[in-house]
């Protein structure tokens, strides 16, 4: 198996007395899904964001590529390499798909006063991308707002690996999506892996985890508790881990099994 | 890919999209319709003076006055914020103005950018007010209002020993070789020809009826084909929609927000200096009541226009075609048999109008339900 683009270790990060992450450690391979499990308040928002540059970790240490890394800003990560998709998207529903493709990042023709938005290749890449990851606009002038969960999303992460994403963390893709959505999300997942992209998927969600998942790590009070490889472990024992063990298994019995 | 109906993975529910239904998304569309309602209206009751050459120069010349105020509120209304203190700002720039030319004698290579740099430091300290604390802009150009006007009433006073009006620029101006392009009718000698040849009206003597036009009509134009060409074909265009739509959004992919804002508070105030400066060489004189309650009307102007109060969305032509409007309706009612104090009416009916088909329109293009 390939060497990791990432690798973060005993990963802590404290705000003041609260300790959020207690000791996190997590790597991603190209290629391959990386699934992060773990409850609300468990520390998956936190985690993310140290590992995208927001914040920097209290203690431990961030691999990225081999050599020992510390972003400073959200920027230079991106800028490596690291792509986030938070749960926001960053996409403007007013403006078109291309022009929210390219926000920020626009390619330009000519140079001086006559330096312009070069509006015909934006509109031609913005296309060839959505039908790569399996999406017929009706046009590159069709309106973010006009297109349903599913489809934001994968504008959102076609978007991170047009720009040249190494590590794809997507924080909760598919957790306010109905079931076909999630799963063109999920196929579009499968498609950006099988382009050699590392994706972190967050999810509380062992279902879609398990769907499209290479490997899971579950975070529980700031802590990893270990990762599985895919077949290794069932989905019974992920939704243990996650909640704790013993609460969930008392649930259980009083919900008859349907957690 | 506008024909999506042959390929197999193309989505059965959605219809391909007839031209009509293509054009009602577009933000100045509201603005067309309206322009030719009125000129319909006016074609219709005003007697035919309106439509003659001088006519049209007539009801142009107030459009583009406001139009110059309402291209630049559009694009900061489209970058998300508001500048209630443009108006206010007419009369301080032209007080600034009328002190540099006239007080301290200088020339207008030197009073014009002067006074450009000045109204747009306020600018630039207005936006960094509103970004600074958070506040809407909204209420922080509404102190700008007040302060302005009265700084404006304070500042004249003190100039002239105790008037509210600075007198004396014609004459401090001269004949300073910029003044044409802030002043007077631009192509003379087109029009003196036109007239000569008897392709346009002239008077028994033989000189033109319309004796070119007023440059503000030509700065009004400019100002609009510039803006549109920067909303739609820069990156900066995309970074004022980007910053208006939603700013959090925009500064995670990587667009300045701020800087946009700020540039935006100062182009506003610009180009209000620039109406000051033109209207103060015209007229020969600086008045602290000048601009009062041009900040709503060139808002009015740019929400006829198409933009929308929440930003993010519009377009400078429209903006355009708005203060067209609003010169027709305002110097139109004097060709008909209307009382001219319909105009007032008339403003609050189109405003209203307007602000519903955007809100329409908007719904549309988010495909809210």
């Amino acid at each position: 198996m390939s060497e990791p683009i990432i690798r973060l270790e005993n990963i802590e990060k404290h705000f003041g007395n609260v300790i959020a992450l207690n000791g996190v450690s997590f790597d991603v391979r190209p290629g391959e899904c990386h699934c992060l499990l773990g409850d609300n308040g468990a520390g998956k928002s936190t985690f993310i964001k140290t590992m995208s540059g927001v914040h920097r970790p209290t203690r431990g240490t961030i691999t990225f590529e081999g050599r020992p890394m510390s972003f400073a800003s959200p920027r230079e990560a991106m800028e490596a390499g690291i792509a986030t998709v938070f749960q926001d998207l960053a996409m403007i529903p007013l403006m078109s798909v291309a022009r929210n493709f390219f926000m920020g990042r626009e390619p330009t023709l000519g140079w001086g006063p006559t330096k312009r938005f070069d509006v015909e290749k934006a509109n031609a890449i913005t296309m060839a991308e959505m039908r790569r990851m399996g999406i017929n606009l009706r046009g590159p002038d069709q309106a973010v707002g006009t297109l349903s969960g599913g489809e934001r999303q994968t504008v959102a992460i076609a978007r991170a690996v047009h720009f040249g994403a190494k590590v794809l963390i997507l924080d909760e893709p598919t957790s306010a999506l109905g079931v076909r959505q999630t799963a063109n999300v999920l196929a579009t997942i499968d498609k950006v892996r099988s382009q050699g992209v590392g994706v972190v998927f967050i999810s509380h969600n062992v279902r879609h985890a398990l769907a499209v998942g290479d490997r899971f790590t579950v975070l529980n009070r700031g802590k990893t508790l270990g990762t599985a490889k895919r077949g290794e472990i069932t989905s019974e024992q992920l939704q243990d881990l996650m909640a704790g063990g013993q609460e969930l298994a008392q649930l259980e019995s009083t919900l008859g099994g349907t957690v | 890919m506008t024909d999506t109906s042959g390929s197999p993975s193309a989505d059965e529910r959605i219809k391909a999209e007839p031209l009509f239904a293509r054009l009602m998304k577009r933000p100045e569309l509201g603005a067309i319709a309206g322009l030719v309602l009125v000129t319909v209206f006016f074609l219709a009751t005003a007697s035919d003076a309106m439509f003659s050459l001088s006519g049209i120069l007539n009801f142009l010349s107030p459009a583009a006055q406001l139009g110059i105020l309402a291209i630049a509120a559009a694009l900061l209304m489209i970058g998300g914020e508001f500048d209630l203190s443009i108006g206010s700002m007419v009369a301080f720039a032209g007080m600034i103005f009328g002190a540099l030319v006239v007080n301290l004698g200088l020339p207008l290579i030197v009073a014009v950018p002067l006074t450009l740099l000045f109204a747009a430091g306020i600018g630039a300290a207005n936006g960094a007010i509103v970004l600074r604390t958070g506040l809407p802009s909204f209420i922080v150009t509404l102190a700008g209002l007040f302060m302005l006007r009265g700084l404006s009433l304070v500042g004249l006073k003190w100039l002239t020993g105790g008037s509210t009006q600075l007198r004396g620029i014609r004459e401090a101006v001269g004949d300073d070789f910029l003044a044409p392009l802030f002043s007077g009718d631009a192509f003379g000698g087109l029009f003196a020809w036109l007239a000569a040849s008897g392709l346009i009206e002239s008077f028994d003597n033989g000189a033109a009826k319309v004796p070119g036009i007023p440059v503000e009509i030509l700065w009004f134009i400019g100002l609009a084909l510039a803006a549109t060409w920067v909303l739609l074909r820069t990156p900066a265009g995309n970074w004022i929609f980007a910053a208006g739509g939603d700013a959090n959004a925009a500064s995670n992919s990587g667009v300045p927000v701020r800087k946009v804002k700020i540039a935006l508070f100062m182009l506003t105030a610009a180009c209000a200096a620039l109406l000051a400066i033109m209207q103060v060489m015209d007229a020969g004189s600086t008045d602290a009541r000048r601009g009062f309650q041009k900040e709503f009307e060139a808002i009015i102007a740019a929400v006829i226009g198409g933009c929308l109060l929440t930003g993010g969305y519009g377009s400078a032509i429209g903006a355009f075609f708005g203060s067209v409007i609003f010169g027709m309706v305002v110097i139109g009612l004097t060709y008909t048999d209307f009382d001219q104090d319909w105009f007032q009416v008339f403003l609050g009916g189109m405003l209203l109008l307007a602000v519903i088909f955007n809100n329409a329109i908007r719904k549309r293009v988010t495909g809210e339900r």
